[in-house]
């Protein structure tokens, strides 16, 4: 007889859950759709022009600027549905250590974003190798096709995956915080969003860097850059661990808060 | 059992009123009573003001340089643009062949040919700027009759030219610009016969095919006009212009002088004219220098330069963002506008609500009327005090502050009002429609805020971002545009450089279309659900 829920216990238990709820299906379909939609329609837009050197991997990625949103919101209701339809105190007699009920959703969370992410990216890249070439980025002008084989192309996109990861590791720590569903989206969204369009505004060059460094979404795109690196406000792994220490602070904020309150 | 024998029974207690002013009412109780919420729309307003005051203390405009013997960079205010009579800032450059006017007067004058230059891009030594140029004129060089109030660069002036392929025009005091006949110019096949003539204030330009059947192209009042005033002939030429967008934002333009001769003849002078000799001067310092040759009835004059005002794009004036708070009050209205629906559907509310008011239309209805008249309310405090405190801020840093009128900043006041009642009754509809806060939140602030993002901040080309804020929500920030498209000024007139595709009110028009017809498919959804 075993005493008190293993992690595996746990584990299959939230499996369960995400899985029998058609909502996280829908919308890791709909993060799939949406980011290789905006993508395809970026990389169809691009145009080539002498002189210039575009960046073929950030354009045939833009669709993750999308697909986040889609993805905040699925890691947000894994746990924010819990507190709305009051399934959070069963889930917490079941497992009465928080942070292991965190983690465990925190893991599978990551587990589906991955997968779902994985699919937009090659999906999107797919459909940019398809429409670049026709829009005058071939290899006589300088743009061989786009391949994973190629290193920094390769680093573009399994960053993006990763990127995706860890929108939704800050989120689910948002919504753990926040527990409202609505105001969860809305906080992450915000952190996302108003980086890139302050910066924008600012005129004060060293200002506008600065923004450009800490905010999550500037930063943590700058993993899909392969020219030009070295203009970059930050570079692309640095970036991306500026996204990762989000993620911890706000999963962080969500244990402590979830630990020290009542469900 | 056959139905109608049964009475119904039938209260004696009389009957509650249910018009539209008590379900306002019972919403606006609701709204007001949720701590949370109200919390919420502060938080929007302090937002909105605080990235205002933020982004204008981060707008220093002042020319920083490291001093020999001093260990902090010594920072220096920028020179105060030239500015017109409207108070815009200008450019006046152009190179003027002039004599006294005294009283009233005309100028009449044919214009022969025009020729253009552009400067070589790799510059040129100092004593021989014309080294490596090549031929062209530039689509709104310049070449005509002025009068000026004087020679004092950004003064008052009344002109009417012949341009590169703008045709005739008639422009006065840099913003303001008439079109004459068409055609470009050429000795053989069309002559442009142009005249300016001096009364008073009045000051009117003419033109002509053949120098006898003159055409008025317009006219202006110069109010404060000398009686003195040098006129003559004139000839300007705008720098020409690259600009390339590469990937990360941004721009890179680089642009080339240019200069342009006109050849002049017949010319003849009545009323209070001095008669003397000519007089060349340039105005403004310019790359290549103008300059005028008189052989017998011709005049030849080269000029460089432009006198129009300046637009964004090519070291004009910054757009105005002290209203970019604007982006974080809405994220957080939104939230609170679905959550004033949503909430109602997780805790059973809505059965209640529905039952003391079982006309769901109405409901809905006095639900946005609360909601965006909040908003409304809230943005316009906010926005006044953003738009008050950032420019007085930006005045004090320094900062060069574009003329915006009255009328244009109680469009930006009012306009940002609207944008956030708006976009929070579509919130309201679209948490409607879907009963769930979290997709409704989300599917509202990316319609509204990611399109502004990719056009302003992204990788998409210019056409993608302009298609952007014509077709999506988005398109409602033009309500916020303070810029100016000059239709005669080439221009880098791209979202990145703060000029909007469509007209403010067609802008905010946009959303409010898309906002209504969310609202019609939450009324219908409402009545034929089950709550």
């Amino acid at each position: 007889m075993t005493v008190g829920p293993t992690a595996r216990n746990a584990l299959h238990a939230e499996w369960t859950k995400l899985r029998t709820t058609p909502g996280a299906a829908w919308l890791a379909l709909a993060a799939l759709t949406l980011t290789a939609a905006l993508s395809a329609l970026s990389a169809a837009s691009a145009g080539y022009r002498a002189g210039t050197h575009q960046d073929l991997a950030k354009i045939s990625l833009t669709g993750i600027d999308l697909g986040q949103a889609v993805i905040a919101i699925l890691a947000v209701l894994t746990i924010s549905n819990e507190y709305s339809t009051g399934m959070i105190a069963t889930t917490l007699t079941a497992l009465p250590r928080r942070t292991t009920m965190l983690a465990t959703k925190a893991t599978l969370v990551t587990a589906v974003v991955l997968a779902a992410g994985t699919a937009a990216v090659l999906t999107s890249l797919l459909a940019a190798r398809l429409l670049l070439p026709g829009n005058g980025f071939t290899a006589a002008h300088g743009y061989p096709a786009l391949s994973l084989t190629d290193g920094p192309t390769l680093r573009a996109a399994a960053g993006s995956v990763l990127y995706l990861a860890l929108i939704a590791l800050l989120s689910l720590g948002i919504a753990t915080a926040v527990r409202d569903s609505a105001t969860a989206v809305g906080i992450v969204l915000a952190l996302l969003y108003l980086f890139p369009i302050i910066a924008s505004a600012v005129t004060d060059p060293h200002w506008q860097r600065h923004l450009q460094q800490i905010g999550p979404m500037n930063a943590g795109l700058a993993i899909q850059a392969t020219t030009n690196l070295h203009n970059l406000p930050i570079s692309p792994w640095a970036g991306l661990g500026v996204l990762a220490a989000w993620a911890s602070a706000a999963l962080l904020t969500g244990t402590l808060t979830l630990r020290r309150r009542d469900a | 059992m056959t139905a109608g024998a049964i009475t119904g029974y039938r209260s004696k207690m009389p009957a509650g009123r249910d018009g539209f002013a008590q379900l306002l009412h019972a919403e606006w109780t609701k709204f007001r009573t949720v701590r949370g919420w109200l919390i919420g729309f502060t938080v929007a307003a302090l937002l909105i003001v605080a990235l205002g005051v933020l982004t204008a203390a981060g707008t220093h405009s002042s020319v920083c340089h490291n001093a020999p013997g001093q260990s902090a960079p010594v920072c220096t205010g920028p020179p105060a643009p030239l500015t017109g009579p409207g108070g815009e800032p200008v450019n006046d450059g152009f190179y003027f062949v002039h004599q006294p006017l005294t009283g009233n007067g005309s100028i009449t004058v044919r214009v022969n040919s025009l020729t253009g230059l552009i400067a070589a891009s790799g510059g040129a030594p100092p004593d021989q700027p014309l080294t490596g140029t090549r031929p062209g004129v530039q689509a709104w060089s310049k070449a005509g009759l002025i009068i000026k109030a004087s020679t004092t660069p950004g003064s008052a002036y009344a002109a009417i030219m012949v341009t590169g392929r703008h045709g005739v025009r008639w422009q006065y005091n840099y913003t303001h610009d008439t079109a004459g006949f068409g055609g470009a110019v050429s000795a053989a096949a069309s002559p442009h016969w142009l005249r300016l003539t001096r009364s008073g204030d009045l000051v009117t330009g003419y033109d002509s095919t053949d120098g006898s059947h003159w055409t008025e192209v317009g006219s202006v009042r110069l109010t404060g006009l000398p009686t003195t005033v040098p006129g003559g002939l004139f000839t300007a030429s705008p720098d020409y212009e690259q600009t390339s967008h590469p990937v990360g934002g941004g721009e890179s333009g680089s642009s080339l002088p240019t200069r342009t001769t006109a050849r002049f003849d017949r010319l003849s002078l009545h009323g209070g004219w001095l008669a003397g000799a000519w007089t060349g001067t340039q105005i403004s310092d310019v790359a290549l220098p103008g300059g005028f040759t008189q052989a017998g009835d011709t005049i030849t004059v080269s000029g460089s330069g432009d006198i129009a005002p300046v637009v964004s794009g090519s070291g004009g004036p910054d757009p105005d963002r002290t209203l970019i708070g604007t982006f974080a009050g809405l994220i957080a209205l939104i939230v609170v506008a679905g959550l004033f629906v949503t909430s109602e559907y997780r805790r059973g509310l809505i059965r209640t609500t529905l039952t003391a008011s079982p006309r769901r239309g109405r409901v809905l209805a006095a639900k946005a009327v609360v909601i965006g008249a909040a908003t409304f309310l809230t943005g316009l405090v906010a926005a006044t005090i953003t738009v008050l405190l950032g420019r007085h801020l930006l005045h004090s840093n320094g900062h060069f502050l574009y003329p915006v009128n009255t009328l244009t900043g109680l469009r930006l006041i009012v306009g940002t009002a609207a944008l956030l009642a708006v976009a929070a009754v579509a919130a309201l509809a679209l948490s409607t429609i879907l009963r769930r806060g979290a997709g409704a939140v989300t599917a509202v602030i990316v319609a509204i805020v990611l399109p502004y993002i990719l056009a302003v901040a992204s990788v998409l080309p210019v056409g993608a971002g302009q298609w952007l804020l014509r077709l999506t929500p988005a398109a409602a920030f033009a309500v916020q545009q303070t810029l100016i498209q000059y239709p005669q000024v080439a221009g880098d007139y791209t979202p990145t450089a703060g000029y909007y595709p469509l007209s403010p009110w067609a802008g905010l028009a946009v959303l409010c279309g898309y906002t209504a017809i969310a609202l019609l498919a939450a009324a219908v959804l409402l009545r034929r659900r089950d709550a």
